[in-house]
């Protein structure tokens, strides 16, 4: 493997649990990914499937106590982040990895200037001067699309709308030019015009800079029109890590079907909208076998027997199903699906 | 912002004004009649009206009223019905020196409070944390006057490094100054902690951790503005408790201030005198609370005065 191809981040078996009283919450129960420069990896799965709480433990923010990475490693480029001190963790930090949280309202500090938020970082990794990064700052602001940005660099959040908000977000994330930018659902609380130039902005910073992409969302719109590869995730597994293009022509966990089937379509005339029945099973008492079987049209004796693996197909995507494996009897037809 | 400062203060004119009525009219309504007092007793009945005469009390109240507002107009306050010596004149001496007081016991209420509130919301449910906040329930429970003494005791009497009483130099300042910021420190930590709490889980404290930033300075810079902002309007109620608690830290460690110059006056039925005091309290309370709008609006910009 040469040097372009060796990923800059690898997640291996990566086990984030929050023990509270009501028992241990396996949230994120073993996951692997890996990413590469340039590349823009999308995770999708229902809210609570442990998408946000994978992010947040790449750069190890996740509150503790209750959360705690519990097992598996994060490396990148070759350290692992889950042993790293500290100290060192926080030079990653923002200016290695950079994060884009998914509420711009909430997520900038109400009483301190937007410029001064985004000249704190430089000043901190980049050992700017106060001018310097000031400077610096408001040229992020332009980069991101924000009119007349020395102004606005000035203004406290409350100034600035949900669009602008994001988009100094994006700045702040960008503007020690990071190799990983992990965005958790950055564009779900915009307006969908918003929504395409927010997108079309990382899409265009990150040919610039070249680095890589976690895209987090639940809208497959989104993953369609940025990721490379994605991640689906289902009650804390991944249950199908596959290119974009595998995803969304021949998807082959059942609950990948199931996302899809349920969009809605432009072009056929639809009595209701395709739902997937059932719930996810609580995180404090994950069942013994598949935790997609008693959602599954497909359900064997099997699936809830024992816990399938994810493992790597033919054509080089990988799924978390019995039914890509020998022990598959494949006896239950399915005549209701179709 | 200088804007704001002049319509705020415009706005505080109906208050003092709402101030010299209730404190005219409650005035009269406690027992004892003035005159009958400096007449003293076994005065004969035509004395005591003489002296009601003198002093205008036989007039309908409120022209007395009328004539008391026009007085402080003219920044005429009266003479005091006990020595005729005019108010404003007894004010003054009295005035600076409850000033200093309350000004060191609100700073030890802000340092104090602020600072053990910090402490205990930076590790909270540990032992520094529980410590502290026991202080904290302690100080609220403890009795100024009860406090004030058992202070006077141990630093005074047995230790014998601070002085007991009286007002001479700076020594003397940090008993009863302690006495009295003690309870609202105590308020102020808890306030503190609570609102730190608050603060340190919303988003915007994980931005600035995903930042890479220092733990010091995201409690110093990002969460602590913003803990602050309710921490403000408790230190501006906390000054208006003080200033009541004045009346009783004076009299315990025995200093001419503006609340004993009160307590006295109460005592003698010297209207005028009580008066004047009332209002003068009353004003630095107005101004103090002018004060933690200004602060309020520069902490928090989004707040705009309707």
């Amino acid at each position: 493997m040469n040097e372009k191809n060796k990923p800059i981040l690898e997640v291996k078996g990566l086990k984030t649990y929050f023990t509270t009283k009501r028992g241990v919450s396996k949230a994120v129960d073993g996951i692997d990914f890996t990413l590469h420069k340039g590349e823009t990896l999308g995770i999708v799965g229902e809210s609570g499937c442990g998408k946000s709480i994978t992010s947040l433990s790449i750069l190890r923010l996740i509150p503790s106590p209750p959360g705690k990475i519990a097992g598996g490693s994060i490396l990148f480029k070759g350290n692992d982040l889950v042993t790293m001190s500290e100290n060192e963790m926080r030079k990653v930090r923002g200016n290695e990895i950079s994060m884009i949280f998914q509420e711009p309202m909430t997520s900038l500090n109400p009483v301190i200037p937007v410029g001064e938020q985004i000249a704190e970082a430089l000043r901190l990794h980049q050992k700017m001067g106060r001018r310097e990064a000031w400077a610096k700052s408001v040229e992020m602001l332009k980069l991101v699309g924000i009119p007349s940005p020395e102004k606005r660099a000035k203004q406290e959040p409350f100034q600035l709308s949900g669009g602008m908000r994001q988009r100094v977000m994006i700045a702040m994330a960008l503007a020690c030019t990071p190799e990983v930018l992990i965005a958790d659902e950055p564009t779900t609380a915009l307006d969908v015009t918003i929504q395409a130039q927010i997108l079309a902005l990382i899409k265009d910073l990150q040919t610039k800079i070249g680095m890589g992409v976690i895209m987090i969302t639940h809208d497959l719109g989104v993953v369609a029109e940025t990721c490379d590869k994605v991640a689906v995730m289902y009650a804390g597994n991944i249950v199908e890590h596959a290119t974009t293009e595998q995803i969304f022509a021949n998807p082959k966990h059942p609950y990948t079907q199931g996302l899809l089937a349920s969009l809605p379509k432009i072009y056929e005339d639809q009595e209701e909208l395709r739902t997937i029945e059932g719930s996810v099973p609580s995180s404090y008492n994950m069942p013994a076998g598949c935790r997609f079987a008693s959602r599954c049209p497909y359900q064997e004796a099997i699936c809830t027997a024992q816990q399938p693996e994810l493992v790597e197909q033919s054509d080089g995507s990988k799924v978390r199903c019995w039914k890509y494996t020998e022990q598959w009897t494949g006896q239950v037809e399915q005549e209701e699906v179709v | 912002m200088l804007m704001f400062i002049i319509r705020r203060l415009v706005q505080t004119v109906p208050v003092i004004i709402g101030v010299t009525f209730v404190v005219f009219f409650i005035m009269q309504l406690v027992p004892g009649d003035p005159a009958v007092l400096l007449a003293g007793e076994g005065a004969s009945k035509d004395t005591i009206e003489a002296i009601r005469e003198q002093l205008g009390l036989n007039r309908p109240l409120y022209v007395q009223y009328f004539d008391y507002l026009m007085n402080l107009a003219n920044g005429d306050f009266g003479v005091s019905l006990k020595n005729s010596q005019p108010v404003l004149d007894e004010i003054l001496v009295r005035l600076p020196i409850t000033l200093e007081l309350a000004l060191f016991s609100i700073l030890i209420t802000i340092v104090l409070g602020m600072g053990a509130g910090i402490i205990s919301a930076v590790k909270p449910y540990s032992m520094q944390d529980v410590g502290v906040m026991l202080v904290a329930l302690i100080g609220i429970s403890l009795p100024s006057f009860w406090f004030g003494l058992m202070l006077m005791y141990f630093f005074s009497v047995k230790l014998q490094i601070l002085p007991v009483a009286g007002w001479d130099s700076l020594l003397h300042v940090i008993l009863p100054a302690l006495t009295l910021g003690a309870g609202g420190a105590a308020i102020v930590a808890r306030m503190t902690r609570s609102s730190m709490l608050d603060v340190i889980r919303q988003d915007y404290i994980r931005t600035a951790r995903a930042k890479g930033l220092r733990e010091r300075l995201i409690i110093y810079k990002h969460a602590l503005r913003n803990a602050l902002i309710p921490v403000i309007t408790v230190v501006g109620l906390q000054f208006g408790a003080l200033l009541g608690g004045t009346v009783l830290v004076e009299s315990i460690f025995a200093i001419n201030g503006l609340g004993r110059m009160i307590v006295d006056a109460i005592r003698m039925r010297d209207l005028p005198m009580v008066q004047g005091g009332v209002l003068f309290a009353s004003l630095i309370f107005v101004i103090v609370n002018l004060f933690v709008d200004v602060f309020y609006r520069f902490f928090n910009k989004r707040i705009e005065l309707n």
